[in-house]
């Protein structure tokens, strides 16, 4: 059994990407992220790894997708403006189908906004800041131990989907200590291998699941890697139906496989009356809410996504038709709010709770929230 | 010599280019260039950024990486540094490099990242139809400077000599001779190597510059020692702007070349030999 450690969210991360098996890091300092790459510098070389800081965030990602087109596992962490400058890679990543994660630890908005408070204004960007149709995925830890998991997690998906991972917390997460017990042992996936001969090889033939195998450069096996809209043998063309099929299989890939990618917690909604549907450091707020509900005789609970792309609709759903009120929490003006109510679809009565002024959501305002005045309103 | 056709991909053929094009001559004076060097192609890795001299890298058969514009540097930074067992060499154009790239290239050449930068100028925004580069000799036409270019341009050279690139020289397209041995020399560098080919634009430098076609073009370049600038004067086209403000004078060769660290990331020392 591993001994409790007091660690910061942040340094949760690095545990959990180079227990994952990451190598590389390019990255530019940011607040509240720079800590992680602080420690990456430190930990990477002994593990056999390369550490580079770049230019900026542009460059950061493109160093990573770089490096995992080498064979490395291999991460960036930013924060608001810096995730801002890498949309641009993220595109690329999720039409290239390299690997890679990215982290974000949001911060106040926007622009250079409140550089050291908690926020989660970054939740529809994750999902659509880059341009065109694209798959996404990404996580949202709500603790220092989770944060570890998720890291793992998010690596263990890109490999296993060939696509850009993005993980969100926010300031509060990344800076906190807590003290947590990692695991000893945790499942580490890679990306699979071409069993052809490089001679007969085409880097774009997906098998059934429509992940193609992606061997590294240098390795034998030469092929053409492109942004642009590419056929099986990975070369750009112009026709109509080899970009549909592309594209279709890129989300495919991902939507066929939901039950590997989609996890949510939940928290006595069996009997609920309402639930408080929050994610990252919100989901610990409202946790406690609904206890001190609980024990106050209100039948309250918890639906929190540790995915937040794809978008949980089913398991939503499911919850929107036990209980009269779904109670959004977030730290921004409104942003997934909007996919409950499209989970919902009418079955539940969905409020909000939100605030963009860097500031936490506590257990008490949530209590408080959940709680019905004399007349029964909420 | 191997035929060359052994490192294209024949498959993918016919290719973008316009005709007389001369990224076409450039490319092929690289690949002379891997076959003396004899270069095991599993090894020789080609990235690119965005821009007709980019889309050379999808015709080659190496490990061929076309990336985002302008970014080529930086892609091949990580390439490099996770696989130091590649050969890594960056395909650019004047617009990918010096406009939106520059940063990444700079920094590149700061570092001393072991890799070969080949930039093909041709002093126009070739792929988008046209427009003005940072390269645009003052007074050209170009779709976005219809009265003539009244930005001063970037003189590629003396920008990588300032970031302190170990290597740098220019060629031009019209002697393939000397690309292909200044090339090897560049691809035999320990460290950053930049080389700027003076390549062109037929299709939209040379016609609005009433310059001629292909063949033009490379006369064009080749008329005085110094490249460009000087026949771009002589050839009067700019009507608004005195003739004695168009820089000239660009040499070619060489132009520096010293031994310094290589840097390979942060990383354990006995890692990286190479
Ligand atoms: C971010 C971004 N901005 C703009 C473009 C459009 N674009 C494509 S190629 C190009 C210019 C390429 O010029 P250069 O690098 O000189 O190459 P050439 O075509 O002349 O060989 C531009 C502006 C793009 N692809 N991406
Ligand atoms: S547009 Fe210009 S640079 Fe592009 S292929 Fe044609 S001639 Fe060459
Ligand atoms: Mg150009």
């Amino acid at each position: 059994m591993s001994q409790a450690q007091l660690i910061q969210g942040n340094e949760a991360c690095v545990k959990g990407a180079l227990a994952a098996g990451c190598r590389f890091y390019g990255g530019y300092p940011i607040t509240p992220s720079s800590e992680i790459a602080e420690q990456m510098v430190r930990l990477l070389p002994d593990l056999g790894g390369v550490f580079i800081q770049m230019e900026d965030e542009i460059a950061s990602l493109a160093s990573v997708i770089g490096a995992s087109l080498a064979g490395s596992k291999a991460m960036t962490a930013t924060s608001g403006p810096g995730f801002s400058l890498m949309q641009e890679h993220i595109g690329y990543a999720a039409m290239t189908e390299v690997p890679c994660v990215v982290v974000n630890v949001m911060r106040g908005g926007p622009s250079t906004g409140l550089p050291t408070s908690p926020s989660q204004g970054d939740v529809m960007q994750a999902r659509w800041g880059t341009h065109g149709d694209h798959p996404a995925i990404v996580l949202a830890p709500s603790s220092v131990a989770e944060v570890f998991d998720v890291t793992v997690k998010a690596f263990n998906l890109a490999e296993r989907f060939r696509t850009p991972v993005i993980i969100l917390y926010d300031e509060i997460i990344g800076h906190t200590r807590e003290s947590v017990v990692l695991p000893d042992s945790i499942e580490v996936v890679d990306r699979v291998q071409p069993t052809d001969a490089p001679a007969d090889f085409w880097p774009m033939i997906a098998p059934d699941d429509g992940v193609p195998p992606l061997p590294a450069f240098g390795d034998g096996y030469r092929f053409h890697v492109t942004g642009l809209a590419h056929d099986e043998r990975g070369f750009p063309t112009n026709d109509a139906q080899v970009a549909e099929a592309l594209v279709a299989r890129l989300h495919n890939k991902i939507d066929a496989h939901l039950d590997e990618v989609i996890e949510v917690d939940t928290y006595m909604v069996d009997d609920a009356e309402i639930a408080v549907f929050a994610y990252g450091i919100v989901g610990r707020s409202a946790r406690e809410a609904v206890m001190r509900a609980r024990d106050n005789g209100i039948k309250a609970g918890l639906i929190r996504p540790v995915t937040l792309w794809p978008f949980p609709y089913e398991q939503v759903a499911e919850v929107a038709a036990q209980v009269d009120t779904i109670l959004v929490a977030e730290m921004n003006l409104g942003q997934i709010i909007g996919e409950v109510e499209r989970a919902a679809a009418g079955k539940a009565e969905i409020k909000g709770y939100l605030r963009a002024d860097g500031e936490p959501i506590t257990p008490t305002a949530l209590l408080e929230a959940i709680t019905p005045d004399k007349e029964g309103q909420r | 010599m191997t035929d060359v056709k052994t490192y294209l991909r024949e498959w993918a053929m016919p290719h973008v280019l316009c005709p007389g094009c001369a990224h076409g001559i450039v490319l092929r004076s690289f690949l002379n260039a891997v076959d003396q060097l004899q270069i095991d192609q599993d090894k020789l890795a080609m990235v690119a950024g965005i821009g007709c001299s980019s889309r050379l890298v999808g015709y080659v058969d190496f490990c061929t990486l076309h990336g985002t514009h302008g970014r080529a540097p930086a892609f091949a930074t990580g390439l490099k540094l996770a696989r130091p067992d590649l050969k890594v060499v960056v395909v650019t154009g004047d617009g990918d490099a010096l406009a939106i790239g520059g940063n990444h290239l700079i920094h590149a050449a700061r570092r001393n990242i072991d890799i070969t930068v080949l930039l093909l100028n041709n002093s126009i925004y070739g792929m988008t139809g046209g427009q003005a580069a940072p390269t645009t000799p003052e007074g050209a036409l170009a779709s976005t400077t219809p009265a003539g270019n009244t930005e001063p341009n970037f003189d590629a050279c003396k920008l990588l000599m300032g970031a302190g690139a170990s290597f740098v020289a220019r060629v031009l397209a019209a002697n393939p001779m000397d690309m292909t041995k200044v090339m090897a020399d560049g691809l035999d560098h320990p460290g950053f190597s930049f080389i700027e080919v003076i390549s062109d634009c037929p299709e939209y430098f040379g016609r609005y510059n009433k310059v001629g076609g292909g063949a033009e073009m490379l006369t064009w370049m080749s008329v005085r020692d110094e490249g460009v600038a000087g026949p771009l004067a002589e050839k009067r086209f700019v009507n608004h702007i005195p003739i004695e403000s168009v820089p000239s004078g660009m040499e070619t060769g060489v132009l520096q070349r010293e031994i310094r660290p290589v840097y390979a990331g942060v990383r354990k020392v006995e890692d990286h030999e190479s």
